[in-house]
């Protein structure tokens, strides 16, 4: 399963794509883990604003992942 | 059709491109989105795409404004990664029977790009790079469209 991070995220982390194995059942199994290694990201990713997608589509609440899943972190988006 | 680069690309070139052939069409309305230098404060604009996401979300607004306006085609063409100033970092296009709906829908498409469309946008200047987010403004400006 692979973790994408996008925008102030990537550089909070300093990391943009990390793969997990084996994956996290959910979502939120993922957030955990997420801010067990790095308190400041845990923290980011439950900020305002902030979206997860799995597989490129947005994902509102908790979902279960596949092995195989994209998950993406995207902060408030700009616009070009 | 919806095109993410990297790379520089030639507003004149696609538009021509965008036009020829169309004996039937009637109107083409385009933008031309330009890095701008702020008087030097801005060295460098960086916009980060998700590749797959950005260009379907763009592609589902391009249909709304198809609909909407009864377009014939329309062209999106947006840079991302780093954009020196003076580049183009977007090319809209709107081919349509008639003029007017020509121009709306490229400004509906471009207030839905700057304001909505799935980039993260850093700028580079002397005193260090910063994250551009949405202001207030911004937020109550998306209400236009819904």
């Amino acid at each position: 399963m692979r973790v994408l991070l996008f925008g102030r995220l990537g550089d909070l982390a300093g990391w943009r794509e990390r793969s997990f194995e084996p994956p996290p059942a959910t979502l939120s199994d993922l957030k955990r883990l997420l801010a067990a290694a790095d308190a400041a990201l845990g923290a980011a990713l439950s900020g305002p604003g902030v979206q997860a997608a799995i597989d490129r589509a947005i994902v509102r609440g908790d979902a279960a992942l596949s092995p195989s899943a994209e998950v993406a972190f995207l902060p408030p988006m700009s616009g070009g | 059709m919806i095109r993410l680069t990297t790379e520089p690309f030639e507003p004149g070139v696609e538009l021509t491109a965008f036009c020829a052939g169309r004996a039937e069409t009637g109107a083409v309305a385009s933008f031309v989105g330009i890095a701008r230098g702020e008087g030097g404060q801005a060295t460098a604009l960086e916009l980060e795409a998700y590749p797959g996401f950005t260009d379907a979300e763009i592609g589902r607004m391009a249909e709304a404004a198809t609909a909407r306006f009864s377009l014939q085609d329309v062209l999106v063409i947006h840079r991302h990664g780093p954009i020196a100033p003076g580049e183009a970092i977007v090319l809209v296009a709107c081919a349509s029977s008639h003029r007017r709906e020509a121009f709306e829908a490229c400004d509906y498409l471009m207030d839905y790009l700057k304001s909505r469309a799935p980039f993260w946008k850093k700028e580079h200047g002397p005193g260090g790079a910063r994250w551009v987010e949405p202001t207030p403004r911004d937020l109550e400006d998306l209400k236009r469209w819904d």
